[in-house]
């Protein structure tokens, strides 16, 4: 008895060990999670707007349609830079100097001509009359704005001069700079420039790729499972397929890009940069997960149901099809969507197909060059602009928000089928 | 294809085990033993010569010959693993999803052979319906449990007719005016007693010839077990049934021929109130006194 007593110190000593180093263990990862979120949020939320400053825009004939030829053809020759840059050296008059011009006409960006034609083909009737806009300002103006540079430094250390912070806190003071929902980062596609650069084009691209990816895994895939599970005789090939698929899910996924390049692209000749090869790429890389999956919901379907399909004379294909298939489908389509999110996420394989291009055009189908969501995060963080900085930021937000509603709905897919026999 | 790989390596286990247990008996039933008892009827629904069941090299079922009659219970009783649920199994051919397992003999089912090669398994087990151990019914509506037979061999032509089945379905299976209001209710969601019964009423739906019943009350309530065995004595004007149990006074109760199962061997066969008043093997006498078992 008194041994008992003695060792039972020790035991519960021991469990409490193990108990802290497990709770330490969770706590610690937490506190990961919790720091990447904050980093990202903190650097990220800022790039949801965007400075614009408030011009007086004249709408000079002379400078959109000088034979007064209306037409949308016409109206895009018109030189729109020029009404901006007349709207800026009447702000600021004593601006003389040639480089200190240029350095005035940075304030905005190359984006407000575009908007500007875009509001005289909206509507012709506004040329020759002057209106106060809201333009989109530079870059540096908006990190300016947003506090990412530090007015103490000496003035050759930083990237805005003297002037511009002069010239832009004389338009704030007159309230004529302001902070705008930023819908281009949405709309947009890709862009040199960090205020016009959006995820529009990658969004699609990604869009496209996984409907292809979706399209061909999930068949291919659950057709494989069923066959593999239900039909297939136990033997060595069967087994060899079988290894083989859980070894295809441990290929390093830069490995299908290689694949995916030799055989799609260099062999059956499909564009290169396209979501059709992107998506059959990722199909490749997909389809063992979701076998797996399928494999591992047909199998938890009691073998029950099965001999009651049988027992009343149900043949084997109408016993799957008709019992084993509907109650296995919540669980393969939650190992699909875990897949899906997987390709969604996935970059490097992306990068071997030549989906990693600058690429401004949004895309209108699976073939057109794109880019994808990861592949942009990665360009973007690659670039030396400090306005990329959030946008990197507030990419990887969205890309996150992405894969967490797919992960919830495949969770609540889950819940929601779960059935108890 | 796993669970019936692990299903056959369970039966295999469970046999070992019986014959571990079993050693002292087995000297009595040799190569050449010969089943004690009238094993053939007058008007024989399945006549089964000679019948041999295997599992990989496990020898399960050894040379039983029996005949099961038109419109009687035959109870088949015996220890664990002594292969009557094997044989129960190989009479509708359920055994044929187990890998491994070979078939030995020839089963007549009203003078037809079901082991014959031509012969098509599926329509088979429509005329042999199987009533199992656990109740399984499909986890859709009660209708659905019920009408997902007849729908399949398209024995309904239209929904009227559909409907019928499944009342008359329900009705001999007792369960009618507890369900009648709550057919689009899942299955899963009626009492144990009730589930089984829905089963029955599953296998009576198309309209078999044989119902065979692998220890349909074993997982019952004494209430529902009552319930259950008083509709095998109901079905048994329209149809044949051999029932698998493990409870000898359900076998006395319901049958009217029991078959006594040991080791693979049918040891005893005769009728009901004989095997238990008067069994005239030595084993079946030490199963029915509960000397083993």
């Amino acid at each position: 008895m008194q041994a008992v007593q003695a060792s039972l110190k020790r035991r519960y000593a021991a469990e409490r060990r193990f108990r802290f180093l497990g709770l330490s263990a969770v706590v610690l990862g937490l506190v990961f999670v919790a720091i990447l979120f904050v980093t990202i949020i903190s650097n990220g939320y800022t790039a949801f707007t965007q400075t614009h400053i408030a011009l007086d825009i004249h709408f000079d004939p002379q400078q959109i349609a000088p034979n007064g030829d209306t037409s949308p053809a016409a109206l895009s020759k018109g030189n729109y830079a020029a009404l901006v840059k007349q709207a800026l050296r009447e702000e600021f008059p004593e601006v003389t100097g040639r480089n200190d011009k240029r350095q005035l006409y940075r304030l905005m960006s190359s984006g407000a001509a575009f908007d500007l034609l875009n509001r005289v083909k909206a509507d012709p009737s506004i040329i020759g009359t002057t209106q106060r806009l809201w333009l989109v300002a530079d870059d540096d103006v908006d990190m300016l704005v947003k506090g990412h540079f530090d007015r103490d430094l000496p003035e050759s250390d930083r990237r805005v001069k003297n002037e511009t912070i002069a010239w832009v806190d004389k338009l704030a003071t007159e309230g004529r700079v302001k902070q705008q929902f930023n819908t281009a980062f949405f709309t947009h596609g890709d862009s040199r420039e960090p205020e016009l650069a959006g995820i529009g084009g990658a969004v699609a691209g990604s869009f496209y790729m996984l409907l292809v990816t979706v399209a061909l895994s999930f068949p291919i895939g659950v057709a494989a499972a069923i066959y593999l599970e239900e039909f297939a005789p136990t033997n060595r090939w069967t087994d060899l397929i079988e290894v083989n698929i859980n070894n295809l899910a441990a290929v390093p996924s830069i490995v299908f890009g290689l694949l995916g390049l030799a055989v799609f692209i260099n062999f059956f000749g499909l564009p290169r940069s396209a979501p059709l090869v992107g998506g059959l790429v990722l199909t490749l890389m997909t389809l063992p997960t979701i076998i797996i999956a399928s494999r591992a919901a047909l199998k938890s379907v009691p073998p029950s149901i099965r001999e009651a399909a049988l027992g009343i004379g149900a043949s084997k294909t109408q016993m799957v099809f008709h019992h084993v298939l509907p109650l296995a489908m919540p669980g393969m389509l939650t190992g699909t969507i875990i897949g899906m999110a997987q390709a969604l996420g996935e970059s490097a394989p992306l990068l071997m197909i030549g989906m990693v291009a600058f690429i401004v055009d949004i895309p209108g189908g699976p073939t057109d060059p794109a880019t994808a969501l990861p592949v942009q995060i990665f360009l973007w963080a690659d670039s030396p602009e400090r306005g990329f900085v959030e946008r990197t930021s507030a990419a990887i937000m969205v890309l996150l928000a992405f894969l967490i509603s797919m992960n919830a709905l495949a969770v609540y897919l889950r819940k929601k089928f779960e059935r108890r026999w | 294809m796993t669970n019936t790989l692990a299903d056959a390596a369970r039966i295999t286990e469970e046999a070992k085990q019986a014959d571990a247990q079993g050693d002292s008996h087995k000297k009595a039933l040799g190569e050449d033993f010969r089943t004690v008892g009238r094993i053939r009827v007058d008007k024989p629904r399945m006549r089964c010569t000679e019948v041999n069941v295997f599992y990989g090299q496990n020898h399960a079922i050894k040379g039983v010959s029996l005949d099961i009659g038109a419109n009687e219970v035959i109870a088949m009783i015996g220890p664990s693993g002594c292969g009557k649920s094997t044989f129960l199994r190989s009479l509708n051919r359920m055994n044929d999803t187990i890998e491994g397992c070979r078939i030995e003999g020839e089963i007549l089912l009203d003078d037809q052979d079901i082991y014959d090669k031509k012969l098509d398994v599926v329509p088979l087990r429509a005329r042999v319906g199987m009533v199992f151990q656990k109740p399984n019914p499909f986890p859709k509506s009660i209708y659905e449990n019920i009408a997902y037979g007849p729908r399949i061999h398209g024995i309904a032509a239209t929904r009227t007719a559909l409907d019928e089945i499944v009342e008359t379905s329900l009705r001999k299976a007792g369960l009618w005016e507890e369900v009648k209001d709550r057919l689009d209710k899942p299955g899963t969601g009626l009492s144990g007693g009730q589930q089984q019964r829905l089963c029955i009423a599953r296998a009576i739906a198309v309209a078999p010839e044989v119902i065979l019943m692998d220890e349909p009350c074993s997982a019952l309530d004494p209430i529902a077990t009552a319930k259950v065995e008083e509709l095998i004595d109901e079905l048994r004007a329209n149809y044949t049934i051999a029932i698998v149990t493990h409870s000898m006074q359900q076998a006395a109760r319901v049958s009217q021929r029991t078959a006594y199962f040991h080791l693979g061997n049918l040891v005893e066969v005769g009728n009901t109130t004989q095997i238990f008043t008067n069994p005239r093997h030595k084993l079946t006498e030490d199963y029915i006194t509960g000397r083993f078992g």
